[in-house]
């Protein structure tokens, strides 16, 4: 299987994903953010980081790079792009998915382990994943999701969330919120389920020496589900 | 601008000082040459203060690839990787402005580092506030940590470990010390001198603007009332652009085109260029007109001494220049050829066709000023008399309450969740450890790091105080499984010019030396803060020592966290029952004075050494070193981390409860050990003469104390984590 990771000046998860990647069996190629042509792919990943040093919204610069056309191209055909934190940030911007990201409720940098719920598994991300709950990790100041209530009411129509922060045992609530988002989304796919956005990077989380072995769980399975 | 010397004095240089510089020139500077000599010569650059004493340090070793003298140390940590660590202050400039004050200290560092050809890997750093009820302390809390994430978060480097203190006498002069460890290849560590005639001398990064002039000059200087007006010599950081400075400059390494590197930190191009030049033996031809501004009109005063961020200097070999500037082409960033290396062994500037200076490198360096500073040795204080009225009413479970949320010993959680510490996927072991481990990227090796200071022991007793804290950071090195290497060290003090602050320096030196040398644990770098100092108030001595170990294997790493129910911990290290200058002493019975504990270097590396080969062993399955608050806070800390219980009892010793739970006697570790080890690790133990005590049994969820008093886990967790939180929310 091949997967391309797109590096934007000020990417830095760029490395993880790739190591990740190529840990559990992708051919792994890194794209720079000025070339035109994505490499032949079965998977785009937008990596973390602070594209463009994310001075003005996060992602917005990223968005208008000169690889994104090809990227925007590539999930309109179908294609699957996964944008992990600031690849996410970058998806909304895009609008290859819905909503925006905030900064985080209490204003902070939040950088912990969290539980996600997997909300929809009909979808090539998380299908075969026996777990109902994941445990995560995120880093970030911006990933407070919001959307309007039109919006909300739509994604929620197509089955478009696909992760919620939850207790350790699957309970949503906002207790169990870290940023404030808006009904504890955490990951949302565009309508075909081609293109997944979510803060927490499943790349920190996939050896028993690291915060935790879910992330392998999760390319694991995306790597079968892709074959 | 004629200079004379009102101008000079104003530039914070001392009347023969400047009649010096008068001598050596033979002629009055210009005003672009008194500022290059003023920034040369303050205590920030020159270490006029502490040069003499420096050099007592122990700087060798095995391991020692590159000791003081360059942009940071370098060890050998086998098959050909070595790494390279640093610590540095940012005191004065994160007091006046904390987010940028403490941003542009991480960014420093890590350009320290990454000079020298090494990826950054972990950041760490020491932090100290003033007292909580200070009305700055918050806010300056506050704007330090944001300032800290926000530049070590943006460039991808994880923060691994760190130290906070609150203390009054930081209430006018706060702390920020940062420190980076890199990795990079024994062969491609790029060093500052140059080397060769009509070399390319090129300007790499950002744009210099007129901020953060005589930076270096105001944290050469004490505070006064008009500390507000100094803002504008605090820099601006922008860690997007050192994370474009940092790919570039690894990228230019990989090829062999540098001759040398230098950062531009304090004190900017001068510093930079006139460093290079020495070190190489020779002149430094620069046009100031081909180096990038960011404003107009810039002067060629303005251009030498700003202090903008994100700026190196590279000295390149000829012909190389095109591809070498292709690289910074596609990472955005400036790159101009601005002078050249001659043999004049001068520096020279031109502007606008003009001469504007013309200094002999050497009296820039060689014969800068070198004080012998008066100082006063510290007498040993008297132990405090305790009566035992006072303690045997005191309830240990309230007392271990008061004590595990005392903001110097509870949970800093709330302050290093801002920080990206996972980033690059290989950190191990997280803050809230005894330190922290990254993997050496692609390797079984793991390198741990940890940052220590016991400013209330060196005001006691410097030369004690000194000691202690370099045995502290061997300590937290053993007992997560590293076998301790190097140090870097940050000397913060008061003014030099007070005799017993230059004391407090002086004999803290003498401790940190005597204390590297037997443990042989040298001093690889570091860096003087002098003038922490608020008129006539300075700080209480905090010499900040950055340790670094080795992991050859990471899966026998240690961590902290209780391991299982039935296994016994084991106090390694006899307990004297040392009281005064405790957390118990100072907090509980509100008393200030008496001595720090003594520091025996046998034990330390006996005890050490012993600890390590037990986890060699594999024996060992959890290990905390006893610090602050003494053994039971030491166990409380291993209990909230693992979720565990114990039952703990007191040896039969002539000690009381209080003395033997709360004192902070040196050189002991807590190891937990199952019960069909136990034998063969106490044998090991009295093989080597090492002391221990059995101090309970592990339980499911309660900490009992002589099975008289208990308190459950939540509790002690509540006790220790609610302080901080609490602090910041109001």
């Amino acid at each position: 299987m091949k997967s391309s990771v797109i590096t934007f000046p000020g990417s830095n998860c760029d490395r993880d994903m790739d190591v990740a990647l190529r840990k559990f069996g992708f051919k792994n190629k890194m794209v720079w953010h000025n070339d035109v042509e994505l490499p032949k792919s079965d998977l785009v990943v937008l990596p973390g980081g602070f594209s463009y040093g994310d001075y003005l919204r996060c992602g917005s610069m990223a968005s208008k790079s000169k690889i994104m056309q090809s990227v925007i191209n590539f999930a309109n055909s179908g294609g699957m792009v996964m944008g992990i934190c600031n690849g996410f940030q970058i998806l909304v911007e895009t609008g290859l998915v819905p909503g925006v990201l905030l900064r985080n409720k209490y204003l902070e940098f939040i950088c912990k382990n969290i539980f996600v719920k997997i909300n929809n598994k009909h979808n090539t991300y998380f299908k075969n994943i026996d777990n109902e709950v994941l445990e995560l990790h995120i880093a970030h100041n911006e990933g407070n999701y919001f959307c309007t209530n039109d919006q909300l009411k739509e994604i929620k129509d197509n089955e478009q969330i696909a992760i919620n922060y939850c207790s350790k045992d699957g309970e949503i609530d906002e207790q169990f919120n870290p940023n404030g988002s808006i009904e504890s989304i955490a990951g949302i796919f565009n309508k075909e389920k081609n293109v997944l956005g979510m803060m927490p990077h499943p790349e920190r989380m996939i050896d028993k020496y690291l915060s935790g072995e879910d992330g392998s769980l999760f390319f694991n399975n995306l790597l079968n589900n892709i074959k | 601008m004629i200079v004379n010397e009102q101008v000079a004095i104003d530039h914070g240089l001392k009347k023969d000082e400047y009649k010096k510089i008068c001598e050596l020139l033979d002629r009055t500077p210009n005003i672009t040459e008194l500022g290059i000599f003023s920034a040369m010569w303050n205590e920030h650059c020159s270490y006029k203060s502490s040069r003499l004493h420096l050099k007592k340090l122990p700087t060798k070793g095995k391991q020692v690839i590159q000791g003081p003298g360059e942009n940071a140390g370098v060890v050998d940590i086998g098959d050909d990787d070595a790494i390279v660590f640093k610590i540095e202050s940012h005191n004065h400039p994160s007091f006046i402005e904390p987010y940028q004050g403490a941003a542009t200290g991480v960014g420093g560092i890590m350009r320290d580092v990454f000079t020298m050809g090494a990826r950054p890997i972990a950041n760490l750093n020491s932090i100290h506030f003033g007292s909580p009820q200070h009305k700055k302390t918050k806010n300056l809390l506050r704007g330090v940590v944001h300032g800290i994430g926000g530049y070590g978060n943006c460039m991808g480097i994880p923060t691994i470990a760190g130290q906070t203190s609150f203390d009054s006498s930081y209430n006018g002069n706060i702390l920020v010390n940062a420190m980076t460890l890199g990795l990079v290849k024994k062969d491609k560590i790029f060093y500052s001198k140059a080397a060769g005639l009509n070399k390319p001398v090129i300007y790499v990064g950002s744009k210099t603007g007129r901020d953060g002039i005589h930076g270096a000059s105001m944290a050469s200087a004490s505070f006064d009332e008009k500390i507000e007006e100094k803002k504008p010599t605090v820099q601006v950081g922008d860690p997007f652009t050192e994370k474009l400075l940092l790919e570039a400059c690894l990228e230019l390494m990989a090829g062999d085109s540098i001759i040398a590197i230098q950062d531009m930190g304090a004190a900017g191009l001068t510093s930079s260029s006139i460093e290079m030049a020495s070190k190489g033996n020779l002149g430094i031809e620069i046009n100031l007109n081909k180096v990038p501004t960011r404003e107009a009109n810039m002067t060629p005063y303005e251009i030498m001494l700003s202090e903008s961020q994100e700026r190196m200097l590279i000295v390149l070999e000829n012909g190389k220049e095109d591809a070498a500037k292709k690289i910074f082409d596609k990472w955005d960033l400036d790159f101009a050829v601005i002078g050249k290396t001659t043999k004049s062994k001068k520096i020279e500037l031109f502007f606008d066709n003009e001469k504007v200076a013309d200094i002999p490198v050497n009296t820039l360096v060689e014969n800068s000023p070198m004080y012998d500073r008066k100082w006063k040795k510290a007498k040993l204080p008297k132990k405090i008399k305790i009566k035992k009225e006072d303690i045997n009413n005191l309830k240990i479970i309230e007392v271990l309450k008061k004590i595990l949320s005392n903001p110097n010993i509870c949970s800093k959680e709330w302050i290093w969740q801002q920080y990206d510490h996972t980033v690059m996927g290989d950190t191990i072991q997280k803050p809230g450890g005894d330190s922290g481990v990254v993997r050496v990227h692609g390797t079984n090796k793991a390198v741990a790091a940890s940052v220590d200071s016991s400013a209330v022991y060196c005001w006691a007793h410097p030369l004690t105080g000194g000691k202690q804290v370099v045995c502290e950071s061997f300590r937290n090195l053993i007992s997560v499984g590293a076998k301790p290497i190097a140090i870097t060290n940050c000397l913060n003090f008061g003014s030099p010019e007070n005799e017993e602050n230059m004391g407090e320096f002086v004999e803290c030196v003498q401790g940190i030396g005597e204390a590297s040398e037997y443990l042989k644990f040298p001093v690889v770098s570091g860096n003087v803060s002098f003038y922490n100092q608020t008129k006539d108030v300075g700080i209480k001595p905090t010499p900040s020592i950055g340790g670094v170990g080795l992991i050859k294997d990471y899966q026998k790493m240690i961590t902290m966290d209780l391991k299982e129910v039935d296994n016994i911990v084991l106090v390694i290290g006899k307990t004297e029952g040392h009281i005064d200058q405790s957390v118990f002493a100072r907090n509980i019975l509100d008393e200030k004075n008496g001595p720090p504990p003594e520091v025996n270097l046998f034990n330390e590396k006996n005890n050490g050494e012993t600890v390590l080969k037990l986890i060699d062993a594999g024996l060992i399955k959890s290990a905390h070193d006893v610090s602050l608050g003494g053994i039971i806070t030491a166990i409380s800390k291993m209990c909230i981390k693992g979720n565990k219980g114990i039952n703990l009892k007191k040896p039969k010793y002539l000690i009381s409860d209080i003395e033997y739970f709360f004192s902070e006697d040196q050189g002991r570790y807590l190891i937990e050990v199952t019960k069909k080890d136990l034998k063969k690790v106490t044998n090991v133990l009295d093989k080597n003469a090492v002391h221990y005590d059995e101090l309970g049994v592990i339980n499911a969820d309660q900490l009992y104390i002589n099975e008289k008093s208990k308190i459950t886990i939540d509790e002690l967790k509540s006790s220790n984590t609610s302080w901080l939180n609490n602090y910041m929310d109001n």
